[in-house]
Parts: C-alpha cells; sequence; structure tokens
C-alpha cells in the first residue's frame, strides 16, 4: 500500500519512466431506470513524460476516465496499466489525483494543505511541512504559508491543490479540470503557471479539461473524448516547441488548425 | 455595541415586569418575591448560596466532562462502524426518552446519597445532544474530501485524525453548547432525589420552609450558572474553530 516511489520534489526529476497504458476499458455504472454507459473501448497511450491533454464535453466520462487510472474504481472491461501495474492499490501508489474542487481543509494553512498527501502517506508532519515549504518560495506563494484557505484567492488555492499533488513526488499526475473553477483571466495565468511548474517537474500527466485551448497550450498530445458513452473520437498530437508562450501559441497558426480539427471532432 | 444595548433593554425590560408581578395585590407574597427581596437574599445568604453554588457547578462540571468523553468515544465509535450505529441509535434515542424525574430517585438508590448519582444523571442528558451533534459532524464530511484522502492512500485512522475529527469539530461545540444548557437541569433533578446540599438541595428546602426570597434567589444563580457555562462553550469554540468563521460571509 505504502509507496514507494520516492522521488524528492526539491531537485528535479529526470523524465519518469511510468507511462499509462489503457486497452479497451469501458466503465458503466448501474442506476435504477437504466445503465449509464460512461466509458466504452477507450484505447489510449499516455508516454513516459508526455502530457496528455483529454478534451470532451460535459458528462462524457473524463472524470471517470481518471478516476480509473487514479485505481479509486476499477474499469468493468479492459485494462488500465500505470507504471506496469494493473493492481488498484499499485495504481493508486504510481499517481496522484488532483481534483476539480481545490478541496484544501479550511482549517488548516496553505503550507499544512500542501503538506497533507505526504502526511497521509506517513510522513510526519514537521518533516512534511518543512518538504512543502521551499515549493511555496519556487512557485509563487512566499509568505502565504500561514494563510487559512479563506484568506487565498482562487488561484492560489488551485496552486496550493496543486503543490499537494506534486510532493509526494508520484510520477503520473492526474488533473481534473483543474482551473474550471477560476475566471478567465486567472485561468490564462494559471495556465502559463502550470506550463512552467512542469517545465521544473516533469512528469506523465493527463489532463482532464472541456477547455481545448487549454488542453492544446499545455499538452503534448491531445485525445478528444465522444459525448456518452465516452470514446476516444481523434488524437492530436501538438508540434509546438516548450517552453511555449501562451499568448504566442494562442495565435500560432497551427494551434489554430488543430484547435478547429479538435472541434470539428467533438461535433461542435 | 447595540447588540448590549438591545440585550439590556430586553433585561431591564424582564425585571421591570417582575417587579411589576411581584407589586401587584393580588400575587401572594409567597409565590412571588419581589427583584429586592431577592437581592436582599443574595446579599443576605451569600455564604450559604455560594457554598452550595459550589457543589452544584462541581457536580455539573463532573457530569460534563463525562458525557463529553462519552459522547465521544460513542459518536467515533458508531462512525466507524456502521452495524453499531444502526444497533445503538433506537438506544441513544430512548436514553433520551427516558423521564429523568423518575431515573433520578433509582440513581440514588442505585448508587448512594453523594455525587454520584448527580454526575450520573447530568452525564445522560448530556451526553446525547453531544453524541448525535458529533455523530452528525463526522457523516456530513465532504465526500470529495474522503475520495482524496483515498487516493493518496491514506489509513483510516488517518483520515479521521486528518480530516473528519476536524470537520466534526464545530458539530461537536453545538452540542455542547445544547449540553451546557441542560447541564444544570439534570443536577437540580440529581439533587431533589436526594442530597444534602447543593443549590437544588437549597431551593427545594427553602421551598418546603417559604423562604421564597430565599428561593428566588437559588433559582436566579442557577439560571446564570446555565448562560455562564452556555457562553464559555461558545467562546470555546471561537477559540479552537477559528476558521469556522471566516467561511461564513460577514
Amino acid at each position: 500500500m505504502e509507496t514507494k516511489v520516492e522521488a524528492s520534489v526539491a531537485e528535479p526529476l529526470s523524465v519518469p519512466e511510468q507511462g499509462v497504458t489503457l486497452r479497451g476499458v469501458g466503465r458503466t455504472y448501474g442506476s435504477r431506470r437504466a445503465d449509464v454507459t460512461a466509458l466504452e473501448g477507450v484505447d489510449l497511450e499516455v508516454r513516459p513524460g508526455e502530457v496528455l491533454g483529454v478534451v470532451g464535453p460535459s458528462g462524457c466520462g473524463k472524470s471517470t476516465l481518471l478516476e480509473v487510472v487514479a485505481g479509486l474504481q476499477d474499469p468493468d472491461s479492459g485494462v488500465v496499466e500505470v507504471a506496469g501495474e494493473s493492481d488498484a492499490d499499485a495504481r493508486r501508489a504510481a499517481c496522484s489525483f488532483m481534483p476539480q474542487r481545490d478541496l484544501l481543509l479550511p482549517w488548516r494553512d496553505a503550507l499544512g494543505n500542501a503538506a497533507l498527501a505526504l502526511e497521509s502517506q506517513g510522513v510526519r508532519r514537521r518533516d512534511a511541512r518543512e518538504r512543502a515549504a521551499p515549493l511555496f518560495e519556487r512557485f509563487g506563494l512566499a509568505e502565504f504559508e500561514d494563510a487559512r484557505p479563506a484568506a487565498l484567492s482562487g488561484g492560489m488555492r488551485q496552486r496550493v491543490a496543486f503543490l499537494r499533488t506534486l510532493l509526494p513526488g508520484r510520477p503520473v499526475l492526474l488533473l481534473d479540470e483543474p482551473f474550471a473553477s477560476l475566471d478567465a483571466i486567472t485561468r490564462a495565468e494559471m495556465q502559463a503557471w502550470l506550463a512552467g511548474a512542469l517545465e521544473a517537474e516533469p512528469r506523465t500527466v493527463v489532463l482532464v479539461t472541456h477547455d481545448v485551448e487549454e488542453a492544446l497550450f499545455l499538452s503534448d498530445r491531445v485525445a478528444v473524448i465522444s459525448r456518452r458513452p465516452g470514446r476516444i473520437v481523434s488524437e492530436l498530437e501538438v508540434p509546438l516547441a516548450r517552453p511555449r508562450d501562451r499568448r504566442a501559441a494562442v495565435a500560432d497558426p497551427q494551434l489554430i488548425r488543430l484547435r478547429e480539427r479538435a472541434l470539428e471532432a467533438l461535433g461542435a | 455595541m447595540k447588540r448590549i444595548l438591545l440585550v439590556s433593554l430586553v433585561l431591564a425590560g424582564a425585571l421591570g415586569a417582575w417587579a411589576w408581578v411581584a407589586s401587584l395585590g393580588s400575587v401572594d407574597d409567597l409565590l412571588v418575591a419581589s427583584p429586592g427581596e431577592t437581592a436582599e437574599a443574595l446579599k443576605d445568604d451569600r455564604a450559604l448560596l455560594l457554598d452550595n453554588a459550589w457543589v452544584t457547578l462541581y457536580e455539573v462540571l463532573l457530569g460534563l466532562a463525562v458525557s463529553i468523553a462519552a459522547g465521544l468515544l460513542f459518536a467515533v465509535a458508531m462512525h466507524l462502524n456502521r452495524t453499531l450505529r444502526e444497533a445503538a441509535y433506537p438506544l441513544l434515542v430512548a436514553s433520551q426518552a427516558i423521564p429523568i424525574v423518575v431515573l433520578a430517585p433509582i440513581f440514588v438508590l442505585a448508587f448512594d446519597y453523594g455525587i454520584g448519582p448527580k454526575i450520573a444523571i447530568v452525564a445522560l442528558i448530556c451526553f446525547f445532544p453531544i453524541t448525535v451533534n458529533v455523530l452528525d459532524g463526522l457523516r456530513a464530511v465532504d465526500p470529495g474530501h474522503l475520495k482524496l484522502m483515498r487516493s493518496y492512500g491514506a489509513s483510516r485512522l488517518r483520515t479521521l485524525r486528518s480530516v473528519e475529527l476536524p470537520a466534526a469539530l464545530p458539530s461537536f461545540f453545538s452540542g455542547l453548547r445544547i449540553a451546557a444548557s441542560v447541564s444544570v437541569i439534570g443536577a437540580v433533578f440529581g439533587e431533589w432525589a436526594g442530597a444534602d446540599e447543593g443549590l437544588g438541595r437549597l431551593v427545594l428546602r427553602g421551598n418546603d420552609e417559604l423562604q421564597t426570597p430565599r428561593v428566588y434567589a437559588g433559582i436566579l444563580i442557577l439560571t446564570l450558572m446555565a448562560v455562564a457555562l452556555f457562553s464559555l462553550a461558545s467562546l470555546a469554540e471561537r477559540l479552537a474553530c477559528p476558521w469556522n468563521r471566516d467561511e461564513r460571509p460577514a
């Protein structure tokens, strides 16, 4: 159960060796009226160190996809492998999951919240806080260590939630619409911030979003999921070099063409 | 400031109404002591009242302590174990349905004449609001937090300590406030069933001896005691759960 993956966040990781593979994954929820098929025959490969964006309309099973990868649910059919392991416990130990809402604990200060995932693995509170502290400096949260979540802006709360996700040093990050609750300006700011953070701390990332532009800007590759039952209908390589500048990227003709193709695949 | 003024006005009004009723010729002096007579009794009998007030306060505090310990233990056990919760909940409710007035003499018979039955009765009354509120608080935890802890591979105990117990703390204090305000009633019932000291005992004897002002003085102190305990619980909540206030819009 204890994670064996111990990567210090203080020194940049080498590109992790662990990827994610889904083969023929299906997931159906039984309800009293009718069964709802959230995912059907999903084949997906996330290469080690790659950022894969997953876009789709609301209710297309994107969140289910992440929870299946994260080991919070098991698929009804098909195989999911994270870092070569298909057991749910092993998947949980290799993945760090960032849910849609920041879910910061209101009684803990920002540093305590960032340290929560580490503490959950049995790291002592003081040690966990000590390991979280240098990241606050590096990721634009200096001097907010003692602030309770209620005193933080939406963007800062999201940063703390991301550091909490990063700190256990797990090779695979699963981000579920991390910026959906933010206003447009803060969201643009946070996308640039996340791109920078992932430059500094490379991981294998699955980023679920309904914002095509966000997916294209942040990802190496984008998978488009159809309306329920969720299937992969298109996969697009994003050939932009890194580091990317958000404003330049958004205006890049290649990216605009990709956006058209993604929207077409979505049927929008 | 405005609140203090308002409270003072209401209190002054109540005092005035009391004085007016006491001054009516048609009201028996043995039934109603005037504010003035009560104040006199407070002054003249202050040593007697204070000695007995300490006894009652001691019973109340010990009873509350027992109820807090038992309430927390019960709530956590019932939260962790579904079978226990379903089995014990009816019993929990039944414990409140028993009329304490009837139970008190049995307690005195079963234990003895001393402080034991008083503590037991206070604890019996107080542990219900604490248990129910803590249990509700534990169960009302955001499922998103639980899922998050599961994704981190946190143990059951870790989740309880880091997420569920802190989240239930405001509910615990809601329960404690209710418990604090009814605890004094428990001690009085306990003393009525059999005691040789305490304010409840003093009030009962004063009634028999037709010392109406002393009875009123005793009741006044009992009331103030309950109000003070309630305020203390509110203060403790503000100190222990400061985040609870920053979530509410000012």
